[in-house]
């Protein structure tokens, strides 16, 4: 009782209140904050954070949209992993599709940039324009089609054909063994995108004296240079660049279809984007689909923890 | 406002001939692999008929003519529903979803960035993770939750959710932490603006970089997106999606093909050309702490 009144005499701190009180009164205090913040976080919510939920929830029934969904546990996984010979070639491919677009980007767009920070300023803004066009003009990767068209007048077999290397016209966008180096290379050449202006402008505001106080500590070439000042000194941007170009590496399943079709021949190309948009945009069975959403999504992010834990070794 | 240094000249120390020499030479043939589709693609589309069946088949153009745009523009009179609406699609999905985005985010990242209050940390922890997955994700279960929300095949369907990006509110956010300085806001609250003033009429102007950049990768989105599995009424479609079925047409409509990607790729191009340095500018402040 003596507590009480004492503290009518005292502003009112913060040991005065549990600990769920004081936030309250925080909360309270900061209406505004949470008024701002309000309609993206409902629009967010919704539209990406719930579909994870019900993904997971969905994955676990036979939910088609039009039926009552009936409750199966793990069916849909043992199904997709034991009976789904299709989701096993996409798992293949989406591995392979990834681990070598997701580094090889990341990869091209650090040292693009890299070299291209060593140019004077104006022409450093015109070789930025050349290289990141392709992942910005739309559908622009269609011209690959004309490019590996599989009579005389694709570009690449007619010119192949005049200079007498071949004799008859190669399919390339039908033959399977051709099929995913050929897709990856147009993957690679619209992925330096977010990650790679990301790194443009991390090179660029690498702080200068840093450089004149390795010289003198015996730094002796720009490879050291990159390695232990440029390199560490930009790891945030790295990092960021690193979950967008890991992020969009499994997001290329457009590319595939419009350059080869849907479905491709013999599956050679099918990814899980592409499963999933068949059981899920094409067959309705949101269960099954939501099973390998849910897989898709385990894999996203894993590879984002991995790829970021390889990053902290950076310059050490 | 933290001002971007622009380098004069970077041939300070430690730099070896040799090198310059290999970094020119790897630009090149990088440059060179990077630009050429794209000049073949502009190529293509001012071809005339003979010199698309030419063989071999060359490079450059060499009797430049519109014909191609013309057949164009030809393909787009026979369509069942009149081109200009799916232009139209595009222009008012591509413009409301963008000024919805650059508001909301920013109202949001002005929360979090300078304001204090309980569960912020967690709010934008929830948005940095879910930069790590591809939105193929959640399409398919959005479907449902559109389906509940009434909003399959209307414009909604693409305009609400592109409205609430955390690309967006992770830019705005992470430039506001460090170009805006908190002392500013401080001395305005004194003098006793409101919040909402503060954001707008001192915050928001010295964060004009990072929101053209969120107007340029918005809309670039927008512009470009193809077919929706949420839309199937044709008068709902969007352009990209219209030429799409017009390249579809077969090797004989490659000509007018071209023309229309070479329409469709001017405008991010031109608006990425104009916003340039200031895009770079918000990149820099977009480092993650590991």
């Amino acid at each position: 009782m003596s507590q009480k009144t004492e503290t009518v005499n005292r502003p009112v701190s913060r040991k005065d209140m549990t600990k769920w009180q004081w936030t309250w009164k925080e909360m309270k205090n900061n209406k505004t904050g949470y008024f701002l913040l309000a309609p993206f976080y409902i629009i967010f919510f919704t539209f990406t954070v719930l579909p994870v939920i019900l993904s997971v929830f969905f994955s676990l029934t036979d939910f088609n949209m039009l039926e009552t969904p009936n409750f199966l546990w793990f069916d849909n996984y043992i199904r997709l992993f034991l009976d789904d010979d299709i989701f096993m070639l996409a798992i293949k491919n989406t591995l392979v599709f990834a681990s070598i677009t997701g580094p090889g980007s990341y990869l091209l767009s650090l040292i693009m940039a890299w070299f291209i920070n060593e140019l004077p300023p104006k022409i450093r803004a015109i070789m930025t324009l050349i290289f990141y066009a392709p992942s910005i003009s739309g559908n622009v990767y269609m011209v690959w089609t004309y490019i590996f068209s599989a009579d005389s007048h694709g570009f690449l077999n007619g010119t192949l054909m005049d200079l007498g290397v071949i004799s008859t016209p190669i399919a390339f966008l039908k033959d399977t063994s051709y099929i995913m180096p050929i897709v990856i290379i147009v993957a690679l050449w619209t992925s330096l995108g977010t990650s790679f202006l990301t790194f443009i402008a991390g090179f660029q505001v690498v702080d200068r004296s840093l450089y004149e106080a390795a010289a003198v500590d015996g730094v002796k070439n720009r490879w050291q240079e990159l390695w232990y000042i440029t390199l560490p000194y930009m790891r945030p941007q790295m990092m960021f660049g690193a979950v967008m170009a890991i992020t969009s590496s499994f997001g290329f399943g457009g590319i595939i279809t419009a350059l080869v079709g849907y479905p491709s021949p013999d599956y050679c190309a099918h990814t899980i984007m592409h499963h999933l948009d068949d059981y899920g945009g094409s067959r309705f069975e949101m269960g099954y689909a939501s099973a390998i959403a849910v897989v898709l999504f385990f894999m996203m992010i894993g590879s984002n923890m991995l790829i970021r834990k390889l990053l902290g070794k950076v310059g050490k | 406002m933290a001002k971007l240094r622009i380098r004069k000249s970077n041939h300070a120390m430690n730099r070896s001939l040799g090198g310059d020499i290999g970094i020119n030479a790897v630009l090149l043939v990088m440059g060179a692999f990077m630009f050429l589709p794209m000049l073949y693609t502009v190529m293509q589309a001012f071809k005339p008929l003979d010199e698309l069946w030419h063989y071999p088949p060359r490079f450059f153009v060499q009797n430049p003519t519109l014909n191609n745009f013309k057949v164009l523009l030809n393909l787009m009179s026979t369509s069942w529903v009149p081109f200009s609406r799916y232009i139209f699609n595009t222009a008012f999905v591509s413009i409301l979803g963008t000024v919805g985005n650059v508001f909301l985010s920013s109202m949001a990242a002005y929360s979090i960035s300078k304001m204090k209050f309980p569960g912020k940390k967690a709010l934008f922890q929830v948005v940095v993770y879910s930069l790590m997955f591809h939105t193929t994700v959640t399409s398919i279960t959005n479907f449902w939750t559109m389906s509940k929300l009434q909003l399959v095949d209307t414009y909604w369907a693409r305009i609400i959710p592109a409205c609430a990006t955390s690309m967006g509110l992770y830019l705005m956010k992470q430039f506001m932490d460090t170009s805006v300085p908190t002392t500013v806001l401080e001395s305005a609250r004194l003098d006793g603006a409101s919040e909402i003033r503060v954001f707008w009429q001192i915050a928001m102007p010295m964060v004009k970089p990072a929101w053209l950049t969120l107007i340029v990768f918005c809309f670039k989105d927008l512009w470009n997106a193809g077919s929706s599995i949420y839309i199937y009424s044709e008068q709902f479609k969007s352009f990209n999606y219209a030429i799409g079925q017009i390249i579809t047409g077969g090797v004989s409509r490659q000509g007018a093909g071209a023309a229309s990607t070479v329409i469709m790729m001017m405008v991010p191009i031109l608006v990425f050309v104009i916003t340039q340095s200031n895009i770079i500018e918000t990149m820099s402040t977009s480092g993650m702490k590991d």
